[in-house]
């Protein structure tokens, strides 16, 4: 197959989607490979350097696109773009399904497979083709330095002979990979972080990268962000109130703000208000990197860098990774390229886009004259979720209802039946027994159904030392043999002794035992 | 003291218990529920020297200071590894005592119902509560007293089996004598016809009887379960001795024993029955001996174990981010939880994630291995269990299965004919790597061929997991 890569059409674009490195991979593939005459130029990639490689350069986007049997690109295609679709051909690029229905329709019925990068699941088999993250983590990097650009300080304290410079603090604000690498880079440059994230689970993550977590003061059923692939999802009001209540107590203090806070398919959290910005230090300087879905701070100006009367700067740059093209493009191309390979199993230049691979399936978005897209859930689950949540989510809430209805129903069958058959066994043994018996016979009934109760709720590592604790107690026994020791006859009086005997070897050995056993217990 | 007293002191002495078995719901509340549990059998002791019935309380006291001598020591002395055996050993104590303490029952009702009416009347203690008991009242006593002594007999040769198949000193297979069943079935109708020959004429005969038809069950149940059914056999004779008590408590007329003995017997019955559940068995079938034969032919195990040294392993830990560990038996055996230890601090040193996988029924005790891994202070918020740290197997890169093999054997999964199919497994070859360490290419504890040795992604570590362990110490940097 032949796989072509045209000049990015976006203004202010420098990425491409192949470099020389990975069209020389692609053609271990068993691929061929094409480029239009001067796509790399931006991204530090000249022709002669991939004619070196081996790739074929075409001098016209409209040959290129004819030509090639696979295009692989950067940016969401334009409408021309889409139109030079035909039947059979493959896109690989960014394509926003989500947002983009009327190029999807387009492209299915021209009877083209279109892959969306952005669609590539999060399973571990899959993060070498991650675009999102790989991209993500430029965006994180490139806003410390930008920030660092705008900024009029240094991010590490020092003291010098012309006097004491205060350590700048950050806050990052989403622990996503693009936090996460914002976190980084503010860490390595000597900031003081911050990070926050709706997703208390990701606080290790934070802590690992040397940053601060910044905890609210919030009791909420913990979302586990496995369940969302990894992603963050809608928080509830009282949530984002004592968020923006900590954010308010931050914002004096902090030098730098770097927003990533994105939810998929949504228009971006408003975190940072207007009235935080106000309270900012003149010189600060905001970075947003939702820009592109309208922004964490409202006054973001899309694609823009604005200084606001107090002196806050914010920017709204949305092509952090196109000004890093080199990086961005060899990343990217890479993505590109393990996306290539899966899709060749045989590595012999055949594509077998089989639809039964999650990985393929997920990012394919059109295929064989179908929109296909928003894919099923994928087989394996995006990250292991922690187990107690799996299922339920999975079910709608009828089917949720009806099935805790049923759970509860056959719960109430039973315990109700138990409890019948129960009582009309005391009341037959009422019926014949005398009544000092029966005396005994209640606090029994009572002591077996308090042992059950309580006995669930030990956990599951104490289970030896509750077995010696309840070896020591069953030693109880020692009351019937102290009791009878009293009597007249020698025999009895020997066989209680013994029993005393033995009894008091369990008391004191079982106890000791339970305490050395839980004297070992210790959190780290 | 009157009896109002002695009254008193048990009930609180029953909410001290019921504390004490509800505080081991967490590792920290546990610490204390161990101390309510020794005032409550202090007070429970004390209140019963000195309330009415009882006599000769010096000796008593002699004799329980000489026992908790003896236990004391043992207790402190015993390796937390031989821990199983000690309970089983201790559970025989328990049983042979309900089994005297019902005899004298026995004696003390004969001598009672032989005087005349104006001697009852002098009686004091256990013997007046006897003397004053309608001729009714006196048949429940002898059925309460025949269950106490039955089961108290069960508990102590059952225990006296198990704590010898623990300790390595009674063969571990499941034996039966020819008849199986049949034997423990006739025995048991043997003790029914005893109880009705007793019930009518209150000799002593049936009752020694039904003493030794209780003990041969007792002896050939526990034979006739398989070593890897242990955990849930010990369980359940806490069970019993717990039941024994109670049972004794009916026929003294004590209140407190009877709490007790059935909070004893209701746990170690929810106790088996967890750990049934856990292992995916039925109560009954584990009760009534052991692993069924397979159904069907098992599958042929293919490939080969291949073998790896210690620079090998060394090597992929280092490299490793994410380490599972998987403790079982033989680590309790090489009494390698030190240097587990010690290996988990070094790896944890070094930035990489360690966590340790615990099966339910893993080692010879519930909880065997977490008891053991913190004695070695391994801390217990990254002991794991199966439910929870099953699912992280794919995105592990080792896995170390440190002398377990049955709860790691992926033929519980793969293959229906196996005798442990169904059963719930640590899906360990599912990380990158698996490292097996083990003595040698044998079976293990259930006899039964594991697939995981063959997989290829493992890689047999062989030899003492102690020494194993302790040598890849110097190798981790």
């Amino acid at each position: 197959m032949k796989i072509g890569t045209p000049k990015e059409v976006l203004e202010g674009e420098n990425r491409v989607a192949m470099t020389p490195d990975s069209a020389q991979q692609l053609q271990k593939l068993g691929h061929s490979c094409a480029i239009e005459a001067g796509a790399g130029e931006r991204a530090g990639f000249s022709d002669a350097a991939y004619k070196e490689a081996g790739v074929e350069i075409i001098k016209t986007a409209a040959a290129l696109w004819k030509e090639c049997d696979i295009v692989a690109k950067v940016r969401i295609p334009t409408d021309t773009e889409v139109k030079r679709l035909r039947e059979g051909q493959t896109l690989i690029s960014f394509f926003n399904p989500g947002g983009n229905e009327k190029q999807l329709k387009m492209a299915a019925d021209k009877g083209a497979t279109v892959i969306a990068m952005e669609m590539v699941p999060r399973i571990s088999r899959a993060q070498k083709m991650d675009a999102l993250s790989s991209m993500a983590n430029i965006a994180g990097y490139r806003a410390v330095i930008e920030a660092g650009n705008n900024f009029g300080r240094f991010f590490t304290g020092q003291i010098t002979a012309a006097g004491k410079v205060p350590p700048a603090k950050v806050l990052v604000v989403g622990a996503g990979v693009a936090g996460l690498a914002a976190i980084g880079t503010s860490t390595s440059l000597g900031a003081i972080t911050y990070a926050f994230d709706v997703r208390p689970e990701v606080a290790e993550q934070v802590e690992s990268m040397g940053a601060e977590f910044v905890y609210l003061d919030f009791e909420e059923e913990a979302k586990d962000g496995a369940a969302t692939g990894g992603y963050a999802s809608v928080s509830s009001p009282e949530f984002r109130e004592a968020q923006l209540a900590k954010f308010r107590e931050l914002a004096p203090e902090v030098d730098i703000v770097i927003t990533t806070a994105l939810i998929p398919n949504r228009e971006a959290p408003e975190l940072w208000t207007e009235d935080m910005v106000a309270s900012m230090k003149r010189g600060s300087v905001i970075v947003d990197l939702a820009a592109e879905k309208g922004g964490n701070c409202k006054l973001t100006v899309m694609d823009e860098k604005i200084v606001t009367d107090n002196g806050v700067t914010i920017i709204g740059y949305t092509d952090f990774p196109s000004r890093m093209a080199t990086q961005a493009s060899t990343l990217y191309a890479t993505n590109i390229r393990h996306m290539m390979a899966d899709l060749t199993p045989g590595k012999d230049g055949v594509v077998n886009h089989d639809m039964e691979d999650d990985v393929i399936r997920g990012a394919t978005v059109t295929h064989d004259h179908a929109v296909t897209f928003p894919p099923p859930p994928p087989k394996v689950a995006a990250i292991a979720a922690q187990p107690k949540k799996e299922a339920p989510k999975e079910l709608t809430a009828e089917e949720k209802r009806a099935k805790e209805m049923a759970a509860f129903k056959a719960q109430t069958k039973n315990q109700v039946t138990l409890l019948v058959v129960g009582a009309v066994l005391l009341l037959g043994v009422g019926l014949v027994a005398p009544a000092s018996f029966m005396q005994h016979f209640i606090v029994f009934v009572l002591a077996v159904f308090v042992g059950f109760q309580v006995i669930w709720n030990v956990s599951h590592s104490l289970h030896t030392p509750l077995m010696a604790v309840t070896n020591a107690i069953s030693s109880i026994i020692i009351l019937g043999a102290l009791m009878q020791i009293g009597s007249g006859s020698f025999l009895v009086i020997l066989l209680a002794a013994l029993s005393v005997f033995m009894a008091g070897i369990n008391i004191f050995g079982g106890f000791m035992v339970t305490r050395r056993m839980l004297a070992m217990f210790q959190k780290s | 003291m009157d009896y109002g007293f002695t009254t008193a002191a048990y009930v609180v002495a029953a909410i001290l218990f019921i504390l004490s078995l509800g505080g081991l719901s967490g590792q920290e509340s546990a610490k204390r529920a161990v101390w309510y549990g020794i005032a409550g059998m202090a007070l429970a002791v004390v209140a019963t020297l000195i309330g009415p019935g009882s006599g000769l309380w010096f000796l008593s006291a002699v004799l329980i200071a000489g026992g908790g001598t003896i236990g004391y020591f043992v207790a402190q002395r015993v390796q937390m590894t031989e821990m199983p055996q000690l309970v089983a050993a201790m559970h025989s104590l328990v049983g042979l005592a309900a089994v005297f303490v019902g005899f004298n029952a026995h004696i003390e009702l004969n001598n009672v119902l032989a005087m005349a009416h104006d001697e009852r009347e002098a009686l004091e203690g256990f013997a007046a509560l006897l003397a004053h008991k309608t001729p009714v009242e006196q048949s429940i006593l002898r059925v309460e007293l025949f269950l106490g002594i039955f089961i108290g007999a069960v508990t102590f040769t059952g225990s006296i089996i198990a704590y010898g198949k623990l300790a390595g000193k009674v063969d571990t297979a499941a034996k039966k004598l020819p008849g199986g069943h049949v034997l423990n079935a006739s025995a048991a109708a043997i003790s029914l016809l005893c109880l009705i020959w007793y019930f009518n004429t209150g000799g002593f005969l049936p009752l020694a009887l039904m003493t030794l038809a209780a003990l041969f069950i007792g002896y050939h149940l526990i034979m006739g379960i398989g070593g890897a059914d242990m955990p849930v056999v010990v369980s359940m004779l806490n069970s019993y001795s717990g039941w024994a008590a109670a049972a004794i408590g009916f026929s003294l007329g004590n209140d407190l024993l009877i709490v007790v003995g059935a909070l004893v017997g209701s746990s170690g019955a929810i106790l088996s029955y967890i750990m049934c559940k856990a292992m995916n068995r039925s109560f009954i079938s584990v009760i009534l001996g052991g692993f069924g034969g397979p159904a069907g032919e098992q599958m042929a195990v293919e490939g080969e174990q291949v073998a790896i040294d210690v620079d090998g392993v060394a090597t992929a830990l280092n490299e490793a981010d994410s380490i599972i560990i998987i403790p079982g038996y033989g680590m309790a055996v090489a009494q390698a939880q030190q240097a587990v230890s010690e290996l988990t601090s070094k790896l944890r040193a070094k930035g990489k994630t360690v966590r340790f996988a615990i099966h339910p029924v893993a080692g010879r005790l519930p909880g065997h291995m977490n008891v053991l891994l913190a004695e070695a202070r391994v801390p217990y918020d990254i002991v794991m269990e199966m439910d929870e740290i099953n699912e992280d197997f794919p995105d592990t890169d080792v896995a170390i299965v440190i002398g377990s093999n049955d709860i790691v054997n992926p033929a519980a999964q793969e293959d229906p004919n196996s005798p442990i199919a169904g059963m719930p497994v640590l899906e360990c070859w599912k990380a990158k790597q698996v490292f097996v360490s083990k003595r040698g290419q044998g079976t293990g504890y259930s006899g039964i061929e594991n697939p995981l040795f063959y997989k290829e992604n493992t890689r047999m570590f062989y030899g003492d997991a102690k020494d194993s362990v302790s040598s890849l110490l110097p190798k981790i940097d």
